[in-house]
């Protein structure tokens, strides 16, 4: 309750929070406020914004960006939760094994770690999906598998902090099993720093998602903001709006998490916020 | 230390530096082989591309070339052996080898990247600092909520946005490629013309590695500005201007860099969106060639080679990092 109060009093937090919310709502209406799929043509080819009772206009076969902007959001929150989700499991027993064990599997983890770090995760995440086709699933695991190293670094270093604290030590003593240690005593003091960086992952996952179908690497079926960007983009002479508003719809999104998630954590952990900015 | 324990020192860290440099290339050209045999159908039909896997001969060709009927262990070591050549395969799709094609762009690749990655660096320190000693200022709010925002923009989005404005509306930007074709020009107006034709790519690619480093350096400056050393500065009574330049700023850096280095992953995967955004002529523009024809052992070529451009702006950071921590320089790391 003290937390949710400290978080109402947070002024950028709740700004987030609020705008996080009206995407959220669109996510859901969609399908209310835009019965025809946004597949379907609705209306003459580049129809200009407000015309034709299209709001954000029509693009290159006339179908309704305003209906692929509100279905886009559906795609980008569901990757972008799903993906950051799929680094938080990654990266905790990645994080957990090395921070626990500590020695050589700690030694040979965290060079894995650095390694992932310094290679070029777009352009690792451009082979992967290339390789196992476009599909939600091939993107939500793709998206994973190469944002789980600071999730990863972040728990090591909780680990570390906790291994040796008294109760852990006293959990130990009583001859407790490894795995209860873990997951019942140390995982659930490391956990809020973990939600705080999982949440700012979303963010960051939604961006790795656009620029990935923007290069043509979306679920063919499924109506993202990168694709729409990436259709619009040879038309923009003639058509500015339909690369304009699924853009800002992105920078939206991706602001309102990361306001989110930096009031989240300021109200959380205090010491790992200071870190952080 | 002495001088001459430290040139041991900074010997031995050379030669770490460049295992460690073999050894990633090492486990990247194995993670490459890994995925053609991961990758769904036949290793020969993947290499051979869709345009490739129709020809039975060529696939039987294929088999025979990289040895499939071997065992997986034979295969990874013949593998690696070319890959130390600089052997990468080869496009069918082109009819060219792969690392022909890919040393082709690099030029254009390495001056996008390196240009964006020095500009942000300097720009972004330099505004961070301002903000930052100007803590709480109209000036520092609006950077502040300039960063946030920059900071939840897509690049390639805002490569579009500048199109927009300064192509399309105004007209006074070229809105892609490399230079103008077809014109005569001598080299100082063939350079400028290079250059008009890398504003916009590298102020997309720099602005939001611009806005993290500010975002660091401000906070950086802040912490540094409270430590004891800068009283003492103070107390001795050093101007202002002194302490800034020589205490604050040196200190202050070093945090940006460490970042800087973390980041260069992050602004190789940029340039290859903003590439195909400006149709840039570099390996981002090559990749969604690439893309567009399932290349894959350009693609497979391609990560391997940015993999290594990112390694040497590692190493880049690193030299920076030396000049700068007053702690490295006196060699007690």
């Amino acid at each position: 309750m003290e937390t949710v109060r400290a978080f109402l009093r947070h002024p950028s937090g709740m700004i987030g929070l609020v705008l996080l919310l009206v995407v959220v709502v669109v996510a859901i209406i969609a399908p209310m406020v835009f019965p025809v799929s946004p597949w379907e043509m609705v209306g003459a080819p580049f129809t200009p914004p407000g015309e034709d009772g299209l709001w954000l206009g029509g693009d290159t076969l006339g179908r309704d960006v305003a209906a692929g902007v509100a279905y886009g959001a559906r795609v980008s929150l569901l990757i972008g939760i799903a993906s950051a989700l799929a680094a938080m499991a990654i990266g905790v027993v990645i994080g957990a094994i090395s921070g626990y064990f500590g020695g050589k599997v700690d030694l040979v983890l965290m060079r894995m770690t650095e390694l992932f770090q310094t290679i070029p995760a777009f352009v690792l995440a451009i082979l992967l999906v290339a390789t196992f086709n476009p599909s939600l699933l091939t993107i939500i695991l793709t998206i994973g598998a190469v944002s789980w190293p600071p999730l990863a670094r972040l728990t090591r270093a909780e680990f570390l902090r906790l291994r040796h604290r008294e109760f852990v030590e006293a959990a130990l003593c009583q001859g407790e099993r490894t795995w209860r240690i873990v997951l019942g005593h140390i995982l659930p003091n490391a956990i809020s720093p973990i939600l705080v960086v999982t949440s700012l992952t979303v963010a960051t996952a939604i961006l790795l998602e656009s620029a990935l179908s923007f290069m043509g690497l979306g679920d063919p079926n499924l109506m993202s903001w990168g694709f729409m960007i990436g259709a619009g983009r040879t038309v923009i002479r003639n058509a500015w709006w339909m690369s304009v508003f699924p853009g800002l719809a992105i920078l939206l999104t991706v602001l309102a998490i990361n306001l989110f998630g930096e009031g989240l954590s300021d109200v959380l952990n205090p010491r790992v916020s200071r870190r952080r900015s | 230390m002495t001088p001459l324990g430290s040139a041991a020192a900074i010997g031995l860290q050379a030669i770490s530096r460049i295992a460690q440099l073999v050894a990633v290339i090492l486990v990247i050209a194995t993670f490459n082989f890994v995925l053609v045999r991961a990758a769904p159908g036949d290793p020969a039909q993947v290499m051979a591309g869709q345009s490739g896997a129709s020809d039975p001969k060529l696939l039987d060709d294929l088999r025979k070339e990289y040895g499939l009927d071997k065992p997986y262990f034979v295969q990874l070591v013949s593998h690696l052996g070319r890959v130390v050549r600089l052997d990468l395969g080869y496009s069918y799709r082109q009819r060219r080898p792969v690392v022909d094609l890919i040393l082709e762009r690099l030029p254009a690749t390495l001056l996008l990247t390196v240009t964006a990655f020095c500009l942000a660096l300097v720009i972004g320190t330099a505004l961070g600092a301002l903000a930052g000693l100007a803590a709480g200022s109209v000036l520092d709010t609006v950077f502040t909520v300039l960063s946030l925002v920059l900071y939840a923009t897509p690049v390639f989005w805002l490569g579009l946005m500048l199109v927009l404005v300064f192509s399309v509306t105004l007209g006074w930007l070229p809105p892609f490629g490399y230079e103008t074709i077809n014109v005569q020009l001598s080299p100082i107006e063939h350079a400028l013309d290079i250059m008009k034709h890398m504003i916009m790519p590298v102020t997309s690619l720099a602005a939001i590695y611009l806005a993290i480093y500010a975002r660091l350096m401000r906070s950086s400056i802040i912490e540094v500005a409270q430590q004891d050393f800068i009283k003492t500065a103070r107390a001795k009574g050093l101007s202002g201007t002194r302490i800034v330049v020589g205490h604050m700023l040196r200190n202050a850096l070093v945090p940006v860099v460490t970042v800087a280095g973390m980041q260069a992953g992050a602004l190789v995967g940029g340039a290859v969106v903003i590439e195909t955004v400006f149709a840039w002529p570099g390996l981002g523009r090559l990749t969604f060639e690439a893309l567009l024809q399932r290349d894959y052992p350009v693609l497979l070529g391609i990560f391997l080679i940015l993999s290594i451009v990112v390694i040497a702006l590692n190493l880049l950071t690193d030299l920076v990092y030396r000049l700068i921590d007053p702690r490295m320089t006196t060699g007690a790391a």
